[in-house]
């Protein structure tokens, strides 16, 4: 126990305890000669300094678990078995949080037009502006309409391959990236006909036989 | 029925005497890999569920056709991809298990299209089969990660808290590892994203949030790289309302953006941000609530807050001092501090040097606080420190010399604890070997020489006789020798004695002497 005065802590809980008034003393600089060097200096503590040991191996040895922390456990309450409130899903959940991951990975940003899924509301907001905004394609055409997936950047492209070269150089994505993919032409089944002498497809103008 | 959620690291079962051994190799571990300036540790998070499941023993490992099997089982159909995950997850524990997997063609894009499974358990599998690949111990598989970082990051946009942690955990522990890691999530928006995911109202995800960006800053080219792009952010503000209001809200995360904090004001770029988000009254209040609200047997924890809330004060005053800074003048902060190192002392003795860091800063070259430490009675706690560590007693004799050297009205007010200073003092110059215990208590004797040439008789003497016997015991230092022969001089002419010849110091023996006991006379009252 170190021996303090006693009733320190009031001058910190009690806003009106007033605290001794330091003396009146004169600060008086006086040179130092040889071999005394004193000279009052701040530490500027650097990471590595070796007076931080003690309490840097401390911390790590919490990040290992050895230590116990302060953080409260949080608890996941578990109640009776419920299904997904979605039409036509039938998932059953014990827990609320797994209700929750449910939710937002396969109900949350989904988009209407063709019940995709996204992992985020920007990369659903990406989406329905490219594949069901009809106005898109036609500006696309004019100025550069197709957003970086990352979020913060605020770069823009004339076409999805043009931003997939973006993300694989800039912000070094795979060229592979899952919720990247282009929209995909519809193409007519050779099954369907039109009827004698009709041209295949809705692109294009009709041929002339 | 509660589930709960456990953050735990290590083998359970093992017994008190067996935990004091881990704990003494991690510990020496843990120091060597600091000086060589390569600290890494990793975080692992697991569930109740697999401890009662033995998650305290580490399987055996698989053979490479067994792991090749739960790879296939990854690729068919939904119930057995669900078995082989949670099979895959266990196994990982391994370290062997893991190397074999990584190693195995495609596995990591098998993993990754689980991963991003529209399915959640499927999808919760897979992120805890990653996690336990992020917490090995080699670096080659936690670069074999790398395919995982964009997906990683676009999942922080909001699933479950569960899942955002898992994911953050994950994070946090690639990027302490591997240099190729952080230079891959850096452009791929890593600070964006964590600014956004700072706001979240969850305890849980901004304690994971705290960590991963605290393994992130403690990188070597940290200060040029990644706090430049911090600072543009707005984390650091968020950081420093949730340390300041860590206490009320979560602790846990307020102790994980402090440690960020610190390393960020480390990095010596930070200062001029910092304050103007008015860092330094922030820090303080929080110190002086800590203080207030600390009780005698803190819980345990509480330290891994307060420390670096210490540290950062303490470096900021060092880049700033107290120009324009008047609201620190608070001579609170001193009870503050000294009510903190009485709470931790016992426990936590390291506490003692970091609150004696903050001691100096507050101290060197200011008179408020020199003169506020001798109004406060808070000398004799200080001086009772001297019989701690090396390191805190050099830091001790350092801020008294800071005191001292302000003038004869400073050095007159030490002097009324001049028999307690001596008692304490004198026997730690007599140590053989502490050359900078040695020399700090010499400069502070010689400061008091310098300003109260008008000793009280009855201790000069006292000292004549110690220090040419320190002299002896520690001639190797010319500075310590020196100091002792100047000390003998001015005690001679502040005394008036009749001038006696000096002893001639001693010739150099070929050994030390051994040291022999100082025998003080009981300088204290009755």
């Amino acid at each position: 126990m170190l021996p303090l005065p006693p009733g320190l802590h009031r001058y910190l809980r009690e806003e009106s305890a007033p605290l001794p008034a330091p003396p009146a003393l004169v600060p008086v600089p006086v040179s130092v000669a040889p071999p005394f060097s004193f000279v009052p200096r701040r530490l500027r503590l650097g990471l590595h300094h070796p007076l931080l040991e003690d309490g840097d191996v401390h911390r790590h040895l919490y990040l290992q678990g050895v230590l116990a922390g302060v953080s409260e456990v949080a608890e996941r309450p578990k109640v009776s078995e419920f299904s997904c409130h979605i039409s036509g899903c039938c998932q059953v959940f014990d827990t609320l949080e797994g209700f929750e991951h449910h939710y937002n990975t396969l109900h949350r940003n989904v988009c209407s037009y063709c019940k995709r899924s996204f992992p985020s509301g920007h990369l659903l907001d990406i989406h329905i502006l490219e594949w069901h905004d009809s106005l898109f394609q036609i500006m696309a055409e004019k100025q550069n309409m197709y957003k970086c997936l990352v979020e913060g950047c605020t770069e823009k492209f004339k076409s999805s391959k043009d931003r997939k070269d973006h993300l694989v150089t800039i912000h070094l994505y795979p060229a592979n990236f899952r919720f990247d993919k282009p929209k995909k032409v519809k193409r007519i089944p050779s099954t369907i006909c039109f009827g004698q002498g009709a041209t295949r497809g809705f692109k294009g103008p009709r041929k002339k036989v | 029925m509660w589930a709960r959620r456990l953050r735990w690291t290590g083998p359970g079962g093992l017994g008190a005497e067996e935990l004091r051994v881990r704990r003494r190799e991690r510990e020496a571990a843990l120091r060597k890999a600091r000086r060589e300036q390569h600290l890494v540790s990793k975080r692992l998070l697991r569930e109740e569920t697999e401890a009662e499941d033995g998650a305290g023993m580490v399987p055996e490992p698989l053979s490479e056709a067994e792991v090749l099997e739960l790879l296939r089982g990854m690729q068919r159909g939904s119930e057995e991809r669900k078995r082989s995950l949670k099979q895959l997850h266990r196994a990982l524990r391994n370290k062997e298990t893991q190397q074999k997997f990584v190693r195995l063609d495609g596995s990591i894009r098998t993993l990754l299209g689980v991963f991003t499974s529209p399915l959640a358990d499927i999808q919760m599998e897979a992120a805890h089969c990653l996690h336990e690949l992020s917490h090995s111990s080699d670096p080659a598989v936690a670069e074999a990660c790398l395919p995982a970082t964009p997906y990683l990051l676009t999942y922080l946009s909001g699933h479950s808290v569960e899942f955002m942690e898992l994911c953050l955990y994950t994070l946090g522990n690639l990027v302490v590892e591997s240099e190729a890691v952080r230079k891959q999530l850096l452009p791929q928006g890593i600070i964006p994203v964590l600014a956004s995911c700072i706001q979240s109202p969850h305890q849980a995800v901004l304690e994971a949030l705290g960590y991963a960006l605290s393994q992130l800053l403690q990188a070597k080219e940290a200060p040029t790289e990644i706090i430049p792009l911090v600072l543009d952010s707005p984390l650091p503000q968020h950081m420093l309302q949730l340390v300041c209001s860590g206490l009320k809200t979560g602790t846990g995360a307020a102790v994980e953006f402090a440690w960020c904090l610190h390393y960020i004001i480390c990095s010596h770029t930070a200062t001029r941000s910092l304050l103007s988000l008015g860092a330094l009254p922030a820090l303080t209040s929080l110190l002086l609530h800590l203080a207030s609200e600390i009780p005698p047997n803190p819980p345990e924890g509480l330290e891994l807050l307060v420390c670096p809330v210490l540290r950062c004060l303490s470096n900021l005053l060092a880049e700033q001092g107290f120009c324009c800074q008047n609201q620190v003048l608070d001579q609170r902060l001193l009870v503050a501090l000294f009510l903190i190192l009485q709470s931790f002392l016992q426990h936590h003795p390291f506490m003692a040097q970091e609150c004696l860091c903050l001691l100096n800063n507050l101290t060197a070259d200011e008179p408020f606080f020199c003169s506020a430490l001798l109004s406060l009675d808070l000398l004799p706690a200080l001086l009772q420190l001297l019989s701690s560590s090396q390191m805190v007693r050099v830091l001790v004799l350092t801020v008294l010399c800071n005191v001292a050297v302000q003038g004869a009205g400073h050095c007159r007010e030490l002097l009324r604890a001049l028999p307690l200073l001596l008692s304490l003092l004198l026997p730690l110059l007599a140590l053989p070997g502490d050359t900078q215990v040695l020399g700090q208590g010499l400069e502070l004797l010689h400061l008091l020489f310098l300003h109260c040439p008008e000793p009280p008789l009855p201790w000069h003497r006292l000292l004549l006789t110690s220090s040419g016997r320190v002299g002896t015991r520690s001639w190797s230092s010319t500075r310590a020798s020196q100091s002792c022969r100047r000390g003998q001089e001015h005690c001679w002419k502040c005394s008036g004695s009749p001038q006696e010849p000096l002893p001639a110091l001693p010739a150099p023996p070929h050994s030390l002497p051994s040291p022999r006991p100082l025998h003080l006379p009981s300088l204290l009252p009755p």
